[in-house]
């Protein structure tokens, strides 16, 4: 992997050629980068002997390969500058987050996909089973995980009620109002406040159904029983309006720093021409946004599909499965059923579920707005 | 809706009828939507100075309606009469908060560092990684922001059981950084594109090296954007549950995960889960109105071309 990252110079002028680092120098980065590769090999050779009980030398846990991952990204580290000079120096900028991502990010992902093809349930005796696709054809037949899909469709089609209640908020703050300011701070707050702790204000107290405020003000508007959470319908309005209370100011932002990056010149001349507030808006105003409102939509939906805090405290996937997002709902099968095997299946098939939407979507998007401009 | 955004001169206003209707309107919005924004907020805090009756009668005015009492906070022990003493759940939850504090002040630092270095590589010059260029890695980092935490949370919980990280800050510092991690190099590489190259190529001719560049003139300038990078992550961190709920137990847990198994398990004890939720919203919202500035700009970094 080393010897691949050949970063070249963006400024050759000053770049040291890699001819005037001294052959010692070289070979002593190598040597360092070989010993250190050797070292973390030995280390995790010896680990896994040590745990398939081939050897009896080892240790308790597999932290020491953890450290001798992070020494062997110094040693890379040390080594690139050793042999590559300047151009090792640039490469070290890279290297820290490059490392780390593929630590965190690559190899949990591929030993993930090996856990979905087990039967493992870490409260069960007999520990792991390799069961090829038999979690996949059992997710195929599950109903409550369609039902978690299907929810959320719903609370990404939400997004764009969202996004109509955040544009018409940024209009207001970007109009000639007083207190601006205040405004602005008192519409950002909710996206400051811990999803959880919303929950119980919000989901547990506000919407109490005896006692809370919103519940009473629901009975003097004329709704006779308002429980907010007991049948599936109004449970998952509920959970889309707790939701988007702590969002909205999130896309309001962004719309608000379009609406004050246009151009005073182009609303001039909407007026000048006799348009009216309703006119400018359609059709001067709205189509200028649309790069800005496709970004925030995006990047909310993106939030949306990781949903789960709010549903997990609130209603814990109640009544009978009917709020549940896919997070929540793999949640549960962890937190109820320990069944690590078939709730790792069910997280892989969403990744790769929103892999393919959301790469549609950027696709579906960047059309669109070339389109229209 | 049909607000109108542009500025009318005096001369240009059509009728005082109709500009005080437009006024009138836009106020009044402004008003019901802060006053969506503020009431749980109010709720929740004059919440946790009422006693039961006050909370099942539906009392909202504090000395109007009823008469502040302590007792969700003597619950906490941190009513007047109770800080002095010793308390078990005060204990708990300053353990708590504590965690929360290193918990995300580390992620969010960590992740300041190798997420401004690798967006200022990643602006300034170019590399090849295998057949990967600039663009391939700048794009594999920020589609880490797509991947929901649910599909690393249980592997990680494998693993970090195996390294025997489980239920320790370290192992919710490192996912932490990762969660936060596209963001700040998103933020950061807007900061750097938006520094000119001259300045460091001066500083080059200069005789400075390059990471003596990138510390002495580039970083100075890119401050504000780091603060705003961190407040966001922080956010973030603090308000993060999944992780915490599925990774943590005993030692590490954090505030949110507190606040979500009190829900659980007390019913209706009103008045200390008040307390509670009051005091784990307090610092973000102390940090939301103090560096609002910062927040705006984090938010709205590469938005607007």
């Amino acid at each position: 992997m080393a010897d691949q990252t050949l970063p070249t110079s963006a400024w050759p002028a000053n770049a040291v050629p890699s001819d005037l680092i001294s052959p010692g120098r070289k070979r002593l980065g190598r040597a360092l980068m070989a010993a250190a590769t050797l070292g973390l090999l030995a280390v995790i050779a010896v680990q896994i002997l040590f745990k398939t009980e081939v050897n009896t030398i080892g240790f308790e846990t597999w932290r020491p390969v953890v450290y001798g991952y992070v020494l062997w990204g110094i040693a890379l580290g040390i080594g690139q500058v050793l042999t590559r000079g300047e151009d090792g120096q640039r490469a070290l900028f890279l290297l820290p987050a490059l490392l780390f991502t593929i630590a965190m990010v690559i190899f949990p992902t591929l030993f993930g996909f090996y856990i979905a093809l087990t039967d493992w349930n870490l409260s069960a005796f007999s520990g792991r089973k390799f069961n090829g696709l038999d979690n996949f054809w059992q997710m195929l037949a599950d109903p409550y995980y369609r039902n978690a899909l299907f929810n959320m469709v719903l609370y990404v089609l939400a997004v764009l009620v969202e996004y109509v209640i955040a544009f018409g908020l940024a209009l207001l703050l970007n109009a000639q109002i007083r207190a601006r300011k205040f405004f602005r701070v008192v519409f950002l707050m909710p996206l400051m406040l811990s999803p959880v702790a919303v929950s119980w204000m919000i989901g547990k107290s506000l919407m109490e159904y005896r006692f809370g405020p919103a519940a009473t003000l629901a009975r003097q508007l004329g709704w006779e029983n308002p429980a907010f959470f007991s049948n599936p319908i109004t449970a998952r309005i509920s959970i889309m309006v707790l939701d988007a209370w702590t969002f909205i100011p999130f896309m309001m932002i962004m719309l608000l720093a379009g609406l004050q990056a246009m151009s005073r010149e182009v609303l001039e001349a909407a007026r000048v021409d006799g348009a009216n507030a309703w006119q400018t808006f359609w059709q001067v105003i709205f189509p200028l946004m649309l790069p800005v409102s496709v970004t925030a939509i995006i990047l909310r939906i993106i939030f949306k599909l990781k949903l789960a805090d709010i549903i997990i405290t609130v209603t814990s996937g109640g009544p009978g499965g009917a709020t549940d997002s896919v997070s929540s709902f793999i949640y549960r099968e962890y937190r109820d059923r320990s069944n690590v095997g078939y709730g790792t299946m069910l997280a892989m098939a969403y990744l790769i579920i929103i892999i393919v939407f959301v790469t549609w979507l950027l696709k579906f998007a960047n059309r669109f707005v070339r389109n229209v401009n | 809706m049909s607000v109108q955004t542009t500025e009318y001169a005096a001369s240009e206003i059509r009728s005082p009828a109709s500009f005080f209707a437009n006024r009138v309107f836009i106020y009044g919005a402004l008003v019901f939507w802060a006053f969506i924004c503020l009431f749980p907020i109010y709720w929740t805090i004059t919440t946790s100075f009422k006693t039961a009756v006050d909370v099942t009668q539906g009392h909202l005015i504090p000395f109007v309606d009823f008469r502040p009492d302590w007792k969700g906070w003597r619950s906490l022990g941190l009513s007047p009469d109770s800080i002095f003493r010793t308390s078990t759940v005060r204990d708990e939850f300053i353990k708590r908060f504590m965690n929360s504090v290193i918990t995300s002040v580390g992620a969010s630092s960590l992740a300041i560092v190798i997420g401004s270095l690798a967006a200022y590589g990643l602006t300034r010059y170019r590399y090849h990684f295998a057949w990967f260029k600039n663009e391939d890695i700048s794009f594999f980092f920020l589609s880490q922001l797509i991947l929901p935490p649910v599909v690393l949370a249980l592997p990680f919980l494998v693993l970090y059981r195996e390294v025997g990280m489980l239920d320790t800050r370290i192992g919710l510092i490192l996912l932490y950084t990762l969660m936060v991690l596209p963001i700040v190099i998103w933020i950061m590489r807007d900061q750097f594109n938006s520094i000119p190259v001259e300045l460091e190529e001066a500083a080059l001719v200069d005789g400075l090296s390059i990471w003596g560049a990138f510390f002495r003139i580039v970083m100075p300038i890119a401050l504000p954007g780091m603060v705003a990078a961190f407040i966001l992550a922080m956010v973030l961190c603090w308000n993060e549950y999944f992780f915490a709920a599925l990774l943590t137990s005993t030692d590490a847990k954090t505030i949110p995960v507190m606040v979500a198994s009190q829900t659980g398990s007390q019913g209706i004890n009103w008045w200390s889960m008040a307390a509670l939720a009051t005091a784990a919203i307090t610092p973000l919202a102390v940090i939301g109105i103090a560096l609002e500035r910062y927040l705006i700009m984090g938010m709205t970094a590469g938005a607007v071309k």
